[in-house]
C-alpha cells in the first residue's frame, strides 16, 4: 500500500533541527535506559524510532516530551538550550504526544477532552469552540470518522478513541503544535485508518511539523518516515535514510533474524488436522447463519479481519463456553486466555513476576492443601528460561519487566497451565520483533505437542503462523482460508467484503 | 485488541442508554412522589411538600459536598459530623460575634481545601483521613456545645423561612443548589478538568493541570457546600446539638448514588445528587409515616426503599442494555 | 542502617506496632509506671473484639475498592442476642449459642452478597441497606431482652493466662490461620487478583463471584462470633454493642497497612492496628480528658499516622 511517491532526494522543508538531543542518559537503577543518545528532528521531517523492547524508544520518547529528566545531556529546543525542561515547558515550546496507553479522560466529552489540551479556551462558549477545533481535525486525518463532539470517550470504542487522541495532538490554538511524537499510533487502527494517519502525517511534515513515530510495523515506517533510526539497549545503533534502508537491514540491525518462512511451511505440511479431534466449536455472537468457528486438537487457528469487527466478542464466547456450556459453543478441555491489553486485562501488578505466572495454575501448585511457593518459583523460574523473559529473579515485581517481557510473562500464566485450549487476544500489539519470533517459535512447538490455539491478531503477517484463518466482518464469519490461501490480498479482499479474486 | 473494549454496537443502541441513565434519578423520585400521592393525596400540596421536604434543603447541601469529593473518586465520611459542628458554630458565634464565626466558617472551608491538598500529595486513602477528621469535628462541636443549645441567627431563620408563591421553597432552593452544582460541574471549562481528575488523573496530569489544585478545589467546594448544609439546617431547627449531622454522611452517600453517581471514574451528576437527595428525603420519613409503619421497623424500611430504588434502577438498566 | 533493620521497618505493618509502643509508653510516663502491665492485659482483651472483625473487613476491602461491610454494627448486635436468647444462661448449651450466632453472622453475610450480586448494588450501599433492616429485626427481636450469659461462658471470656487473656491467645492463632489463608490458598490469592484486577482475575480462570460470596459469608460469620464473645465478655446483649466496631474495623485494617484500594492485605497489621486504637484510648482516658477532647485527639491521632505512613506509590 502505498503512502506516497517514491522519494528522490529530498531536503526536509524548512530546514533547521526542531529538536535536538545530545548525549543522553537515563538509568532506572541498574537498568540503563538510554546509554549516550542522540536525537533529532527537523522541521519537516518524520523520524522512525525502531527497535526490541527495553531498547529505550519509550524512555527517549518521555525524555522528548519532558515527562523524564535525563541524568546527562543538552536538550536544545527551538534553538535554545533547555536548563529546566518539563512537561509544561515542553508543551509551551509545542511539543505533543501520543502515547500507548491513551491520555483520554473516558467520563468526558470528545470536546472536554480537546479543552483539556488547551487551557486557553475558556469563557463563555468555550465547549463550542473545542468541539469545533476536534471535529475539524478529525475530518482533516480522517474523513468518515462518525464522531461527534458530544460523544462520551467511554461509549466510543477503541479504534475511535485514538482517532480522537491522535486527532488532539495536531489541534493548534495559542498552544502551537511544532513536534508531533506518535507512540505505536497504528495499534488500534484498521489499515484504512492507518493509511489516512500515515498520509497525514506525510501531509503535516510537508507544512513544516516534525514527526517522531515509533511502530512495531516495519512497513509504516519504512514508507512513511524520511530517516529511521534502530535502538538497541540503550543506545542508537543505526540510523540513515528510509530510502536507503529495508526490512531485513532494520530486522538485522535490532538484533533479529528475518522470520523464517519456510520453518512455518514445512511445520505445517507435516500434520493431518482433519483426523484430530475437535476441540472447539463456537458460532460468533454476531453469526446470522450457521457458520462456527471451529479448531481440532493440535490446530492454529486465526481470527482476521478489520480490528474490532467481532474476534475478541468470538475468543471471550469461547472462555465462557469453557466454563459455562451454552448452545451455540462448545469446548472441550479447560481454556486459558491472553490478553491483548495487558495493564487492563492481565497483569497482577502488586505481584512477583512468579505469582503472575502461576496465578492461572494454583490448583496445580499445591502441595497438601496449601499453594507451595516453592513449586511455584520453579514453575516460574522454567518458564522464564523457556519463553526467555528478561529478568535476573522470578520474585522481582512484574511491572519491573518491559512491556514485552510483562506480555511473555502473560504467555507463560497461559501456556503453563491446564488448558488443553488456548485463546490469543491480539497479544503481540506493541511487542518487539524478537519477541514475537520467539514465542511464535513456541507456539509452533506447543501447538505440535497437542495444544489447540485460537489467535486473534490485526498483522497479516502472524498469519502465517496459522494453519487455518477466519475472517471477520461486522460480528461475523465472512470467509476461511486455508494456510495455503492466506495471501495479504484475499485477507483485506474479505475484510473489506469483496468476493474472493 | 482489549478484551474489555467490547464497544462494537452502533451509536443508537448507546445514546438510548445514556437517556435511560440520566434518566433514573428522576423516575425514581417519581416513583416516590406517586407512592406517597396514592396514600395521602392531601400531601401533595404546597404546605404539604413545605413539610415533607423541610429538611430537604440541608440533605441537599450535603449531598452536592460528598458528590464533588466523589467526583474525584474519594469518599467524606466526615460530612454529617462536619454539619454538625457548622450548625453549633452558627448557632454559638455566628449569632453572638459574627465576625468570629464568619472567620472560623471560612477557616472551616480552608481545612477541607488543605485536608484534599494532603490527601493528594501524600496519597492517602480519604475513607481513613475523613474516617479521623469525623472524629475531629464532633469532638470540636462537642466542646463548643456540650450540650444542645445556641440560637440560630435571625436571618437564618428569615431565610429558611421564606414561603415563595406557587413553588414550595425547598423546591426552589433545591433548584437552585442544583444548577450552581451543574454550572460549576458540567458547564464551566475548569469543572470539566475537575471531572477529568476524576476519569484519568495522569491524563489531566500530563496535559499540565496541576492535579493538587484540582483535588483542593474539589474538597473547598465540599467544605463550602458543607457549610451552607450547617447554617441551612440551624436556621430551620433554631437551635444546634453536636449530634444533629451524625445522619447526613450515609444520607449523602446514598444521594448520589442514587443519583447515578459512581465511587470511580469520576462518575457524579449534580442534576441527580439533588434529586437523589430529595428522593431520600421523601422516603426517610413522610412515606414511611404515612404507609403506618410501626417506629421498630422504620429503620428497617429505610434500608428497604433503599434496596427497591436500586433494584428499580438496574432492572431498567438491564432492560435499556438488552436493547 | 543494617539490612535487617530496613527489611523490618519496610513491612507495612510495623508502624502499627510502633505506634502502639509509643502510646503505651506514654500512657506508663504519666502513671509514672503504676499499672503499666495491667494496662497491657486489659488493651489484649479490649483489642481482641476489634481484631476478630478486623480480619473480617481486612478481607473484604482486599477484594478491591468499594468492598467494605458496612453492616458489622448491626450484625454484632443481633448476633449477640442471638447468642444470649439460645444460650438461656445455661453453661450447656454454650457451644449450640456460639454456633447460633455464627450462623446467624454466616446469614447477614451471605444476605450482604445476594443484595451486591442480584441487585448490583455497591456494596457500601448494600451492606448499609442491609444494616438497616438487620437493625429492626434485632430491635424487635431483641425487645426487653436482659438475658445474661452462662456463668461459665462469661468467665471464659474473662480468663487469663499468666496475665494474658485467653481469648486474645485464641485470636492470635485466628490471627495466623487467617494469614495463612490469605497467602496459601486458593481462596487468598483469589481474594487478592481480584482486588488487584478483577478483569484480569477472571481471564485467569478465578471464579470471582464464589469467591466474593465466601469473603463477605466469612466477614459476616466473624461479626456473628464477636456478637457472642462480646456479649460474654461485657455480661450482656444490646443493640448497641457493636457501634463503635464499625469504624473501628475499618480503621485497624487501613492504618495496619493493607491497601484501601484493594489487592494487597497483612493480618499481623489488624493486630497492630487494634492495639494502638486500645492503647489510644487508654492513653487519653489516663490523662483524664473530656469527651470532646478525647474525639478530637484521637481524630487528629488517625489522621497523623496515616499521613505519616502515606498511601501506597503511586504506580506511574
Amino acid at each position: 500500500m502505498a503512502v506516497r511517491a517514491p522519494l528522490t532526494e529530498r531536503p526536509p522543508a524548512g530546514g533547521g533541527a526542531l529538536v535536538d538531543f545530545q548525549g543522553l542518559a537515563k538509568s532506572y537503577g541498574a537498568v540503563r535506559a538510554l546509554d549516550g543518545v542522540d536525537f533529532s528532528v527537523a522541521a519537516g521531517e518524520c523520524v522512525g524510532v525502531v527497535g526490541h523492547n527495553g531498547a529505550g524508544k519509550s524512555t527517549l520518547m518521555h525524555v522528548l516530551n519532558g515527562g523524564v529528566t535525563p541524568d546527562r545531556g543538552h536538550l536544545v529546543v527551538a534553538g535554545e538550550e533547555q536548563q529546566a525542561y518539563s512537561a509544561a515547558r515542553a508543551k509551551a515550546l509545542g511539543l505533543r504526544c501520543v502515547f500507548q496507553e491513551l491520555s483520554l479522560c473516558p467520563n468526558l466529552t470528545v470536546a472536554e477532552n480537546a479543552r483539556v489540551l488547551h487551557p486557553s479556551i475558556r469563557g463563555f462558549g468555550w465547549r463550542r469552540k473545542a468541539g469545533r477545533l476536534i471535529v475539524d481535525k478529525l475530518d482533516e486525518i480522517f474523513p468518515g470518522h462518525g464522531v461527534s463532539d458530544s460523544d462520551l470517550v467511554q461509549d466510543l470504542s477503541i479504534g475511535r478513541r485514538q482517532m480522537v487522541e491522535i486527532a488532539r495532538a495536531f489541534t493548534v490554538t495559542e498552544l502551537p503544535a511544532r513536534v508531533v511524537i506518535l507512540d505505536e499510533p497504528t495499534s488500534s487502527l484498521d489499515a484504512h485508518t492507518a493509511g489516512q494517519l500515515l498520509r497525514y502525517v506525510r501531509r503535516s511534515v510537508a507544512t513544516g511539523i516534525g514527526c517522531a513515530l515509533i511502530s512495531h510495523i516495519l512497513g509504516e515506517v519504512l514508507e512513511a518516515c524520511d530517516r529511521i533510526i534502530v535502538m538497541r539497549d540503550g543506545k542508537v545503533v543505526a540510523a540513515d535514510a528510509a530510502r536507503r534502508l529495508s526490512r531485513a537491514k532494520l530486522v538485522a540491525a535490532m538484533g533479529g533474524v528475518a522470520g523464517d518462512d519456510s520453518r512455518a511451511e514445512a511445520h505445517a505440511a507435516a500434520r493431518e488436522r482433519a483426523e484430530a479431534p475437535v476441540r472447539v466449536s463456537v458460532r460468533p455472537p454476531g453469526q446470522k447463519d450457521e457458520t462456527r468457528l471451529v479448531a481440532h486438537e493440535g490446530e492454529i487457528v486465526g481470527l482476521a479481519g478489520l480490528a474490532g469487527h467481532g474476534q475478541t466478542d468470538c475468543l471471550l464466547a469461547t472462555f465462557d463456553a469453557a466454563m459455562r456450556p451454552r448452545a451455540g459453543a462448545t469446548v472441550h478441555g479447560p481454556v486459558a486466555m491472553v490478553a491483548g491489553d495487558r495493564v487492563s486485562d492481565g497483569v497482577f501488578p502488586q505481584w512477583s513476576i512468579s505469582r503472575n505466572i502461576g496465578v492461572r495454575s494454583l490448583k496445580a501448585l499445591r502441595s497438601g492443601p496449601l499453594i507451595s511457593p516453592r513449586l511455584e518459583d520453579a514453575l516460574a523460574d522454567s518458564w522464564r528460561q523457556r519463553i526467555k523473559i528478561r529478568t535476573p529473579d522470578v520474585s522481582h515485581p512484574i511491572l519491573s519487566l518491559s512491556g514485552g517481557n510483562q506480555q511473555k510473562a502473560l504467555f507463560a500464566r497461559a501456556l503453563a497451565s491446564d488448558a488443553h485450549v488456548v485463546l490469543m487476544d491480539d497479544p503481540m500489539r506493541g511487542v518487539d520483533f524478537g519477541t514475537k519470533l520467539e514465542v511464535y517459535d513456541l507456539i509452533r512447538a506447543e501447538a505440535r505437542a497437542g495444544r489447540t490455539f485460537l489467535w486473534y491478531t490485526t498483522e497479516t503477517e502472524e498469519l502465517k503462523n496459522c494453519d487455518r484463518a477466519y475472517i471477520f466482518r461486522n460480528g461475523a464469519i465472512v470467509a476461511e482460508l486455508e494456510r495455503h490461501e492466506l495471501t495479504e490480498e484475499r485477507v483485506i479482499h474479505s475484510s473489506f467484503g469483496g468476493s474472493s479474486p | 485488541m482489549s478484551a474489555s473494549a467490547r464497544m462494537e454496537s452502533p451509536p443508537a443502541t448507546t445514546d438510548l442508554r445514556r437517556a435511560l441513565r440520566t434518566a433514573l434519578p428522576a423516575v425514581s423520585l417519581a416513583l416516590v412522589v406517586a407512592a406517597i400521592a396514592w396514600l395521602n393525596p392531601r400531601a401533595i400540596s404546597y404546605f404539604g411538600f413545605t413539610l415533607m421536604l423541610n429538611l430537604a434543603i440541608p440533605i441537599a447541601l450535603a449531598t452536592m459536598a460528598q458528590m464533588f469529593v466523589i467526583a474525584g473518586n474519594d469518599l467524606d465520611l466526615s460530612i454529617g459530623t462536619f454539619v454538625g459542628f457548622v450548625c453549633c458554630v452558627s448557632a454559638t458565634w455566628l449569632r453572638d460575634e459574627p465576625w468570629l464565626g464568619a472567620i472560623a466558617l471560612l477557616g472551616c472551608v480552608a481545612l477541607y481545601a488543605a485536608l484534599g491538598a494532603l490527601i493528594y500529595l501524600r496519597n492517602l486513602p480519604s475513607i481513613v483521613v475523613t474516617l479521623g477528621m469525623s472524629f475531629v469535628w464532633q469532638g470540636l462541636a462537642i466542646l463548643l456545645l456540650p450540650k444542645p443549645g445556641g440560637k440560630a441567627p435571625a436571618w437564618l431563620q428569615a431565610i429558611m423561612g421564606v414561603k415563595p408563591p406557587f413553588v414550595p421553597f425547598p423546591i426552589v432552593a433545591a433548584a437552585l443548589v442544583a444548577a450552581v452544582g451543574y454550572v460549576v460541574l458540567m458547564r464551566s471549562s475548569y469543572g470539566a478538568i475537575l471531572r477529568g481528575s476524576g476519569g484519568n488523573a495522569v491524563a489531566i496530569e500530563r496535559a499540565g493541570w496541576s492535579l493538587l489544585k484540582a483535588k483542593a478545589a474539589l474538597f473547598a467546594l465540599a467544605g463550602t457546600f458543607g457549610v451552607l448544609s450547617g447554617m441551612a439546617l440551624v436556621g430551620i431547627t433554631t437551635s444546634a446539638d453536636a449530634n444533629i449531622g451524625n445522619g447526613y454522611t450515609l444520607l449523602s452517600i446514598a444521594g448520589v448514588i442514587l443519583g447515578g453517581g459512581e465511587f470511580v471514574g469520576g462518575k457524579a451528576s449534580p442534576v441527580g445528587a439533588v434529586i437523589g437527595a430529595l428522593t431520600m428525603a421523601m422516603a426517610a420519613s413522610p412515606l414511611l409515616t404515612f404507609m403506618r409503619i410501626p417506629p421498630d421497623w422504620q429503620v428497617a424500611a429505610n434500608g428497604a426503599i433503599l434496596i427497591i430504588v436500586l433494584a428499580a434502577r438496574v432492572l431498567i438498566s438491564r432492560n435499556g442494555e438488552r436493547r | 542502617m543494617s539490612a535487617a533493620l530496613r527489611t523490618a521497618l519496610a513491612r507495612p505493618w510495623i508502624w502499627s506496632f510502633i505506634g502502639a509502643g509509643v502510646v503505651w509508653l506514654a500512657a506508663v510516663a504519666f502513671t509514672g509506671g503504676y499499672g503499666a502491665g495491667g494496662m497491657l492485659t486489659a488493651a489484649l482483651s479490649l483489642a481482641v473484639f476489634t481484631v476478630i472483625v478486623g480480619i473480617g473487613q481486612m478481607f473484604v476491602i482486599t477484594l478491591g475498592p468499594g468492598n467494605v461491610d458496612l453492616s458489622l454494627p448491626a450484625n454484632i448486635g443481633l448476633a449477640s442476642a442471638v447468642a444470649m436468647k439460645t444460650m438461656a444462661g445455661d453453661d450447656s448449651l454454650v457451644a449450640l449459642g456460639l454456633a447460633a450466632a455464627l450462623a446467624c453472622g454466616l446469614a447477614v453475610g451471605v444476605a450482604n452478597y445476594v443484595l451486591i450480586w442480584a441487585l448490583r448494588i455497591p456494596p457500601i450501599i448494600a451492606t448499609l441497606s442491609a444494616s438497616f433492616i438487620i437493625q429492626s429485626v434485632d430491635i424487635s427481636y431483641g425487645r426487653g431482652l436482659q438475658i445474661k450469659p452462662p456463668p461459665g461462658f462469661a468467665d471464659f471470656t474473662n480468663v487469663q493466662l499468666l496475665g494474658v487473656p485467653l481469648l486474645a491467645i485464641l485470636t492470635a492463632l485466628l490471627a495466623w490461620v487467617a494469614h495463612v489463608a490469605l497467602h496459601r490458598t486458593i481462596w487468598g490469592r483469589s481474594v487478592m487478583a481480584i482486588g488487584q484486577n478483577i478483569r484480569a482475575a477472571r481471564l485467569a480462570g478465578i471464579k470471582v463471584e464464589p469467591v466474593r460470596f465466601a469473603t463477605y459469608a466469612f466477614c459476616g460469620a466473624l461479626g456473628g462470633l464477636d456478637g457472642a464473645l462480646l456479649a460474654g465478655y461485657f455480661r450482656g446483649a444490646n443493640v448497641d454493642i457493636g457501634n463503635e466496631y464499625l469504624l473501628a474495623s475499618i480503621a485497624v485494617v487501613v492504618i495496619g497497612g493493607t491497601s484501601v484500594s484493594g489487592g494487597n492485605a497483612n493480618v499481623p497489621g489488624v493486630w497492630g492496628g487494634a492495639l494502638f486504637l486500645v492503647l489510644l484510648l487508654t492513653m487519653l482516658n489516663t490523662f483524664g480528658v473530656s469527651a470532646g477532647v478525647r474525639l478530637l485527639l484521637t481524630g487528629l491521632i488517625i489522621v497523623a499516622v496515616i499521613t505519616a505512613a502515606g498511601g501506597e506509590k503511586r504506580t506511574r
